[in-house]
């Protein structure tokens, strides 16, 4: 059995084999998202709890889809509409949750590390859906199986992470990954944005995009939070977009079949160009479909935990 | 204070340890109604007190000064829920201590004489060992007015400090070191720079990168030492850092007293135990403020403590309830508690061929009592007994349920260690004790 974890809350725990694992199910699960009834019945009578204490259109509606086509129950307790009010803590929330005798709980955090804690207080499986800065582990897998399903392989890539590393989840878990699976990770933004320490983490830190460009086969751009002009770590968006922004100009120093890829939401025209999110090295699409398949993957692996013979 | 009896016994052949007074050699020593009558090899007790006084075989073990501990939270008055005055000196004299200095930072602050003397009574009435409040450098701890030092050292106050937070004001800082002239007090300083501590949740470092969690710089600590001992030399005034956790920190600290300022620094045992990798599995037990440092680090407080610029070893036991400590690690509270693990910790210094036996006592009997001016920390003839008995050797695993404590927030559960006190004698009579009657 490739994967035997109670839970998935990052990439840097993982091992090559259960990655591999986890992109193959991914690959053979994609395929019911073209069927014309996206629903196959493995999950069935599983419950799954979304508890999203963050904003996330985009990854609780990837998740929820997941489940859904795979035929679990699943609620959803979300930071805006719920009785997550400032004080109660997620812990709290768990105990009152633990009621409905959930299998899987899918949780999204602002504070590093929460998932953990959850995964060390409940006995259902946990998946991590971005926790703080720490981890982003369904992200990752997704934008290696775009990576892979692109260029066939991740071994012997450079992937060129551009922007706020520091603050980043997204880049983390890529770190991990794509450093496990044998590509080489290149960090790139502003000295403020990048700890001193990250090339002691695996990466290579570099600060001027021209250098590294062109030794790029995948370019990750990553958000650029508005509150870090707050934190004294930027002047201005305008600057930003100016040293670090990736436009068509600067892509054209790039290989000819480099993809972009962005983890969304995007701000268009400051980290990335409107023209260059469209164009034709864009993959983004490509990851937000991935982004189902992956996470219907995870589901399968760990809502089906307790029957070990289970087959897709 | 206590409602044992004064002791009359003659404690054999136990290797007495007392840096004050540069001793340590195996000796005898003579407790007759809790005052230290003798002290020397094979006391003879003659006929008369040959009836009246019990004789304890104390060979193996140590007998030390009574260990003082300069930097506890008791929580009481306002935060009984997490400790009070009883269940903090209990730790205490379990842990070997005979006396406490207690911060602060209470509900309401100890900035007026009105708390300084309720902390002192309920001491008084059900306190397990010496309690010596610190006052507050600033009224409420807000930074913006002087707390009334004269009324503070006239309650029993022994010095002033804003622990807990930091004074940020250089101003403040400069008045209250060249203030506390006056009353003979030491300034203790939590040295943090707010501005660069900002939303800090560890150390800043290889593991604040990997884990994703906001670091605080060792930056924030030794450029407020900086300022501070700059201060001091400005002012004259009697300094003291407190909780030192970094590299730099020691570095500032040497360099300072090289130059005749008179600073003094203590530090805790987890920082020279434990490193900011504890922090990888997210526990909020490891979570304290200044934060677990890197390696180096702890190589570097070790060194201090070696040679001498970190004079004391204090706990800063900060007790928390489940409520603000078992929660995401982002809204825990920061602090350890620390007086029932410290004596196993700090002799393993000795273990590990960092300080002397001598030099580890003198860490937590007669420098912190020189600092704060106590009568305490060495041994003289006809002074009430402050002693503590000492087995180096016991060899047991850290369990914080077996604590005094009201708090659970020990970092070290599990750990494998060796030594606890056997005796803590407080004033004569037995705090705490695991010889049999
Ligand atoms: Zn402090």
């Amino acid at each position: 059995m490739p994967f035997k974890r109670k839970d998935l809350l990052g990439i840097r725990e993982l091992e090559v084999h259960e990655i591999e694992h986890i992109l193959k199910i991914a690959a053979s699960l994609k395929e019911i998202n073209t069927r014309p009834i996206k629903k196959v019945p493995t999950l069935r009578g599983k419950t799954v709890v979304h508890l999203f204490y963050e904003p996330s259109t985009r990854t609780r509606t990837s998740f929820d889809i997941a489940a859904k086509r795979l035929s679990a129950d699943t609620f959803s307790i979300s930071g805006s509409t719920s009785s997550i009010v400032k004080g109660e803590t997620m812990l709290d929330t768990l105990k009152n949750l633990e009621a409905m005798k959930p299998d899987v709980f899918v949780i999204r955090h602002s504070a590093s590390g929460t998932a953990h804690r959850l995964a060390q207080r409940t006995p259902a499986s946990v998946i991590n859906a971005g926790d703080g800065m720490h981890e982003h582990p369904s992200q990752a897998l997704l934008d290696m199986m775009t990576i892979r399903e692109h260029k066939g392989r991740l071994d012997g890539l450079t992937v060129l992470i551009v922007g706020d590393i520091a603050h980043s989840r997204v880049a983390r878990s890529n770190l991990w990954g794509l450093s496990k699976m044998g590509a080489r990770v290149v960090v790139c933004g502003p000295t403020t944005l990048i700890p001193l320490e990250f090339d002691q983490l695996g990466a290579s830190v570099c600060h001027r995009l021209e250098e590294v460009i062109p030794e790029a086969d995948v370019i990750m751009v990553l958000r650029l939070q508005k509150e870090r002009m707050q934190q004294l770590l930027l002047p201005s968006l305008r600057e930003y977009a100016v040293v670090y922004g990736i436009n068509a100009s600067r892509l054209s120093k790039a290989k000819s079949d480099v993809i972009i890829m962005h983890p969304g939401p995007m701000n268009r025209g400051v980290e990335i160009s409107p023209e260059v999110a469209d164009g034709p090295h864009s993959v983004i699409l490509d990851q937000v479909t991935n982004g189902v398949a992956v996470r219907m993957a995870l589901l399968y692996l760990l809502g089906q935990r307790q029957e070990s013979s289970g087959t897709v | 204070m206590l409602e044992f009896e004064a002791v009359n016994t003659l404690y054999r052949r136990g290797r007495i340890i007392d840096p004050g007074v540069g001793t340590d050699m195996t000796a005898d020593i003579l407790v007759l109604e809790g005052r230290i009558i003798d002290i020397g090899p094979e006391i003879d007790l003659g006929m008369d007190l040959q009836n009246t006084v019990k004789e304890v075989d104390l060979r193996g073990l140590w007998v030390t000064p009574g260990w003082v501990d300069m930097h506890v939270h008791l929580r009481e008055p306002g935060e009984e829920y997490k400790e009070t005055i009883a269940s903090g000196t209990r730790a205490a004299a379990a842990g070997g201590f005979v006396a406490v200095a207690c911060m602060p930072n209470t509900k309401p602050v100890n900035d007026c004489a009105a708390v300084t003397a309720f902390i002192r009574k309920r001491a008084r009435e059900e306190g397990r060992c010496h309690v010596f409040p610190v006052g507050a450098i600033s009224k409420g701890l807000k930074g913006e007015d002087l707390s009334e030092f004269g009324e503070l050292r006239e309650a029993g106050a022994i010095a002033v400090t804003d622990d807990g937070r930091p004074v940020m004001n250089s101003l403040m800082m400069r008045r209250a070191l060249e203030y506390a002239r006056n009353f003979d007090f030491p300034v203790i300083s939590h040295a943090e720079d707010l501005g660069l501590a900002v939303g800090g949740l560890m150390n800043e470092g290889r593991v604040s990168a990997m884990l994703g969690l906001r670091g605080i710089p060792a930056a924030a600590e030794v450029a407020m030492i900086q300022r501070d001992v700059t201060l001091a030399e400005l002012t004259k005034g009697r300094l003291h850092i407190a909780h030192v956790s970094a590299a730099g920190s020691v570095r500032v600290i040497r360099a300072a007293k090289a130059r005749g300022i008179a600073v003094t620094a203590e530090t805790a045992p987890h920082y020279f135990t434990l490193t900011d990798e504890s922090l990888v599995g997210f526990d909020p037990v490891f979570k304290v403020n200044p934060p677990l440092r890197g390696a180096e680090d702890v190589a570097a407080i070790k060194d201090g403590l070696a040679d001498g610029t970190l004079d004391a070893i204090a706990t800063d036991h900060a007790p928390h309830s489940v409520l603000e400590k078992d929660t995401e690690l982002e809204y825990a509270a920061n602090g350890m508690i620390g007086l029932e693990s410290a004596l196993p910790l700090v002799l393993n210094l000795v273990k590990e061929g960092v300080l002397t036996p001598s030099q580890a006592v003198a860490k937590v009997t007669i420098n912190p009592s020189r600092i704060l001016s106590l009568p305490l920390g060495r041994f003289k003839k006809g002074e009430l007994a402050n002693l503590t008995v000492i087995n180096p050797e016991t060899a047991y695993v850290m369990d914080s349920r077996t604590f005094q404590s009201k708090s659970r927030n020990c970092p070290f559960d599990g750990r494998a260690v060796q030594g606890h006190a056997v005796l803590t004698l407080v004033d004569g009579r037995p705090a705490f004790s695991r010889l049999e009657r």
